[in-house]
């Protein structure tokens, strides 16, 4: 089972990389639209990077279910088994 | 055109500097900007040609790093230039109403690094790994967009694209929105990031491109019997251009009035310049009609002086025909031989240069003029920057580009 740790660490990077926010504000509960102010094409910028950096697939149709943070970091512990 | 329009703020990022000040004393001082290119590619491509005029300042060093994710580096350039004209005109912060603010910024060529980055992208990694923001990166609106959201600028956020001559065109596009009575202030400028393996491989194979490889601060040299290509650079040029009323009433200080300009095409070939200058001569003409100006008015023009044998004759031609016997009198100032020629930003820069020469009364110096072409009998700017004479004067910003552009613009002192 991968590390969800090592996986919020990583998503952090790639949303400062693409933000500018700081690593430490994104935690598992915020929500990428709503409290990171992240909109649709920067999503898609993270979501490409994070299937880059973590090797996993992640389909368009489930980007809108990746409502946080959290969410985020438990699909991608899922894809990579 | 009823409505005075002046210039109250500028801008740049250059070869020279990475701001205004900065580029000006090196403009003065004569600064050669080209330097021997360090990146792997130029060994990797064997290119022909392994130096240009790289920005002095690299952009990533004064922008945020998302900043520089989300932009081209074209657009980088631009948003440099334009913050740096707005904070100059003491705009930033100020009270505007975003319906009569509008934007005017040009590039030759727009996001040539995304673009070509991001096909490498997809070739060798697959369509998914393209960004999302590819194509606002791309495109060559890019900057006047860009630039739109930074400053609300909702009057219209225009892009001229016309090769060399996009830099003059935009302000000559801006000074039409103000004169609507629609619009009070416009940023006006170009942008140009175009230092690539391909740009440079495909003007170096129409022989446009110095091949002075072993001393390229020498190789731009504009009007000089050894001259033997232009010299590619980076960087961008930006003016804050608002009527006189509106910059009377916010107590703005004023460098230069934009006295007019005008743009007109040769028809004749599509990369040379007509031989006669006769779209240049006519653009001159119609500068200085719109500028209410004679030709008796006019002491100095920066020149568009590329430094290819063929470009630079005709120029003097055009001149030659609009000024006769008082173009004696006239100094004529060849800056891209110290900044080389940033193509769709060169216009902008060398506007810059030309509102300063009139603000400060000192025309900047042309470098690398050993042995002055016969056929180029200009007064130029030569061996030191010179004074100008005080008194109400007109200075002329001159571009022509690819496609049989030619654009150019008339400065009045104030």
């Amino acid at each position: 089972m991968a590390d969800k740790n090592a996986i919020l660490a990583g998503l952090a990077e790639i949303v400062e990389e693409e933000t500018g926010l700081e690593t430490e504000e994104v935690q598992l509960e915020k929500s990428f639209t709503e409290d990171l102010d992240i909109d649709s094409i920067s999503m898609m910028t993270i979501v490409v990077n994070a299937e880059e950096k973590f090797d996993v697939k992640i389909p368009d149709e489930e980007v809108k279910n990746l409502t946080t943070v959290g969410d985020a970091v438990e699909y991608i512990a899922n894809a990579q088994g | 055109m009823s409505r005075r329009l002046v210039i109250t703020g500028l801008g740049a990022t250059t070869p020279l500097g990475g701001d205004v000040p900065s580029t000006w004393d090196a403009a003065l001082a004569g600064t050669a900007g080209a330097k021997t290119l360090q990146q792997d590619w130029v060994e990797k491509y064997q290119l022909p040609v392994t130096f240009a005029a790289e920005v002095a300042v690299e952009p990533a060093e004064v922008l945020a790093r998302p900043e520089t994710r989300r932009m081209d580096r074209s657009t980088q350039l631009g948003m440099v230039a334009a913050r740096e004209a707005w904070a100059d005109a003491g705009l930033q912060g100020a009270e505007l109403d975003g319906e009569r603010v509008g934007v005017s910024f040009a590039t030759g060529i727009g996001g040539v690094w995304t673009l070509l980055d991001s096909w490498d992208t997809l070739r060798e990694k697959g369509p998914r790994r393209v960004l999302p923001m590819t194509v606002p990166m791309l495109m060559p609106n890019g900057a006047s967009g860009a630039i739109s959201l930074e400053l609300g600028a909702k009057a219209g956020a225009r892009t001229a694209v016309s090769a060399c001559a996009s830099g003059v065109e935009a302000l000559i596009m801006a000074l039409d929105m103000l004169s609507t009575g629609d619009v009070d202030v416009v940023m006006a400028g170009g942008t140009e990031a175009a230092i690539h393996p391909l740009p440079l491989a495909a003007f170096a194979n129409m022989q446009a491109l110095s091949r002075r490889n072993d001393d390229p601060g020498a190789a731009s040299r504009p009007y000089d019997v050894d001259r033997d290509g232009f010299v590619m650079g980076e960087g961008a040029g930006a003016l804050v251009i608002e009527t006189e009323e509106h910059a009377r009433a916010r107590g703005a200080t004023i460098y230069a009035e934009l006295a007019g300009g005008a743009v007109t095409s040769d028809a004749h070939h599509i990369t040379a310049p007509d031989p006669d200058g006769l779209g240049a001569t006519r653009a001159l003409r119609r500068a200085l009609a719109s500028a209410s100006a004679s030709v008796q008015d006019v002491t100095h023009v920066n020149a568009h002086a590329t430094s290819t044998p063929l470009g630079d004759v005709p120029e003097y031609t055009a001149m030659k025909a609009v000024f006769g016997n008082h173009l004696d009198e006239v100094c004529v100032s060849a800056t891209k031989s110290q900044t080389g020629h940033l193509l769709g930003a060169a216009g902008a820069v060398e506007s810059v240069l030309t509102v300063k020469a009139l603000a400060e009364r000192k025309a900047p110096v042309t470098i690398n003029l050993d042995n002055q072409d016969p056929e180029i009998p200009l007064d130029v700017v030569a061996g030191s920057a010179r004074d100008l004479d005080p008194g109400e004067q007109i200075g002329i910003c001159s571009s022509f580009g690819f496609g049989g552009h030619n654009a150019v613009a008339a400065f009045r002192t104030v």
